[in-house]
């Protein structure tokens, strides 16, 4: 077992621009191993822009991106690259499954592109992990547009967990969800990252799954990270919006839940 | 592959018992060995009574591992031999419980029936569709004749800006491409004719060939298969996509009909559109064909323009327009009916947007056919 402690996941002073608006301006943040870190911030603050600038969806102006110690900008060979993606799972938050496919060749995609096993197992493992994530077997064989918003997260996190990744970004896992559901989603990804010891950053507004699942949290303000640490440093805070948000009527709903 | 097959498991058998030892990294990566493994450890052997894997010395587990040790287990109690893990580590137990839970019972995968019966059912199921797609093409012009009623009564609820709106896609953004494309058209027209016609030296008659040709027939038609193929194809996309962003769906929520808003303002816009492109179109075909038969067959712009005004008349151009307006009411209709017709699917729009094309394209060409008919017997 790795160091526990270990960071996969270095950021350092990243500026991202978009068409000349500065969203991102010099955020500096760890992820660590066997970690669930919790990403917030206002609506339109950035925080998916800086998920999609980490997993190289956008380019960024300056700053350093490493990923299990390796720096991104110093990969130039397609293979270690795909080494890294490799390593990690990404959940959208849409879902983003290929329509055109089944659930099962939806999980079963990176699994063909990575792995070298035979058909059987593939589908097996497809099973198990559309099982793992709650679902049953029979939606093996049925398309996304046949599936329920939830099925549809569901099918996604199995997706993002195909080739149990060391890293899992979740980006906004349990909007759209009924509380029911929201609080299966949170448990599930607790249990998922104490078998693996996953390190899973993800970017939510749900405080039921802030206070049920995240051991740190990182808030993000005016482009910067503003604060990071535990839910009670956050609950300390006299910063005046993480006061709006962590002491609002809905965040007492969340702490009464808690409780 | 980090460690050799041999040190990921081997195993000793006594009297009955087997001990396997399972070692090193049982990750997604060994994946493929470790099945093998695992298959050759599972083939059936009489006369055995228990079996145990010691799974302590194992480094990494994921998943695949996970699986593959719980797909050994099953077969050994499928076949009532006593199977178990021992030394699992604490950090594992999760893992594994959870692929322990797994029912693996997937609904046998529907039956194909023989290759005979499904042609003969595919057939059926075309001319079904052939069928129900002639009587939702009816029906959908029913909806637009309604529509367009309703606005005729309440002109108020027209939505003129939306129709301005289409008219200047459809119409002013076309006209460059419809343009360049129908000089060609008639260059090409005029080429060939002189080519063959000055073999007997009728060189003069591939001015009545172009005039005739371009009026009546050919300007109309690529204007309708470009429009089709560049505005027809659009509507289809646009609606469809809407569509399954269930913007249609709330429009009629809130009391709006898709037809009337959505609709209505296309199909009018490429009503009115493709008749002034046919006419602007049939010009520059004509302007290619002089510049051809002037460049190429040294028929001189007066000679061409004063034989093509004893060639053609007034009517010659309005059997042409005539056919313009009835072919872009085919176009959008179509376009619109299938983009109404996109499922949930990336997929399914694609298929849409080329049904769309093709159908519009096949419809027109029927039309002009009928027109034929119908100007040929009326003696036009």
């Amino acid at each position: 077992m790795a160091n526990a402690a270990e960071p996969v996941i270095q950021v350092k002073d990243l500026v991202v621009e978009l068409k000349s608006i500065r969203i991102l301006n010099g955020v500096t943040l760890d992820v660590h191993r066997g970690e669930i870190l919790g990403f917030v911030g206002a609506s339109g603050a950035g925080k998916s822009v800086l998920t999609r600038t980490i997993v190289g969806l956008l380019p960024k102006l300056e700053g350093k991106i490493e990923v299990f110690g390796t720096d991104l900008d110093a990969i130039d060979d397609e293979d270690q690259r795909r080494e890294i993606e490799r390593r990690w799972g990404i959940l959208f938050q849409q879902g983003a499954l290929f329509s055109s496919l089944t659930v099962g060749q939806n999980v079963e995609f990176p699994m063909v592109e990575y792995l070298d096993i035979s058909p059987r197992l593939m589908t097996e493992m497809a099973i198990t992990k559309l099982e793992m994530v709650g679902l049953k077997p029979e939606v093996y064989r049925k398309y996304p547009s046949e599936l329920s918003g939830g099925m549809i997260k569901r099918v996604a996190l199995a997706r993002a967990l195909a080739l149990d990744p060391e890293i899992l970004f979740l980006d906004e896992p349990t909007s759209g969800l009924d509380p029911i559901s929201a609080h299966e989603f949170d448990q599930l990804i607790l249990t998922l990252q104490r078998t693996s010891q996953m390190a899973i950053f993800m970017v939510t507004h749900d405080l039921d799954s802030l206070y049920a699942t995240c051991d740190r949290i990182a808030v993000l303000l005016d482009g910067k990270i503003g604060l990071a640490g535990n839910i009670d440093t956050m609950l300390a805070s006299e910063q005046p919006w993480l006061k709006a948000y962590f002491h609002g009527a809905r965040a007492r709903a969340g702490q009464h839940g808690k409780q | 592959m980090t460690a050799g097959t041999l040190t990921l498991l081997s195993g000793e058998s006594d009297r009955g018992h087997i001990r396997l030892a399972a070692a090193g990294s049982w990750t997604a990566e060994n994946a493929g060995v470790l099945e093998s493994l695992i298959e050759a450890a599972t083939r059936p052997i009489p006369a055995l009574k228990s079996i145990s894997i010691d799974t302590a010395k194992i480094e990494r587990l994921d998943s695949f591992g996970a699986w593959l040790l719980e797909r050994a287990l099953r077969t050994w109690k499928e076949r009532e031999c006593d199977a178990e893990l021992v030394g699992l580590n604490e950090n594992y137990r999760g893992l594994f419980d959870k692929v322990h839970v797994g029912t693996q019972k997937l609904p046998p995968p529907p039956k194909r029936p023989n290759s005979i019966v499904a042609t003969l059912d595919s057939v059926g199921h075309t001319m079904a569709a052939v069928f129900a797609d002639l009587i939702l093409l009816a029906q959908t012009v029913g909806s637009v004749i309604a529509a367009f009623g309703r606005v005729v009564l309440h002109p108020s609820r027209f939505r003129f800006t939306s129709t301005v709106h289409h008219l200047e896609r459809v119409g002013w953004h076309a006209l460059p491409i419809i343009l360049l494309i129908t000089v060609l058209i008639g260059a090409i027209l005029a080429q060939q004719g002189i080519f063959h016609f000055r073999k007997f030296g009728a060189d003069i008659y591939v001015v009545d060939m172009v005039g005739v040709l371009v009026l009546r027939e050919l300007g109309v038609l690529i204007v309708c298969i470009m429009v089709a193929g560049r505005s027809g194809s659009s509507y289809t996309a646009e609606i469809g996509a809407m569509k399954m962003r269930e913007e249609t769906d709330a429009l009629r929520t809130m009391g709006f009909d898709p037809v009337e808003v959505l609709i209505l303002p296309r199909i009018l816009a490429i009503v009115i559109a493709v008749p002034i492109l046919t006419l602007f179109g049939s010009l520059a075909a004509l302007y290619g064909g002089g510049l051809v038969a002037w460049l190429y067959g040294g028929i001189s712009p007066e000679v061409f323009l004063s034989r093509l005004r004893e060639t053609i008349n007034v009517q010659t151009l309005e059997v042409g327009m005539m056919k313009a307006p009835f072919m872009a009411l085919v176009i959008g209709v179509v376009a619109c009916m299938e983009g109404l017709q996109v499922q949930g699917s990336a997929e399914s729009l694609g298929e849409r947007t080329t049904n769309s094309v093709v159908k519009s394209i096949f419809l027109v060409i029927v039309l002009d056919g009928l027109f034929a008919m119908f100007f040929a017997s009326i003696g036009l």
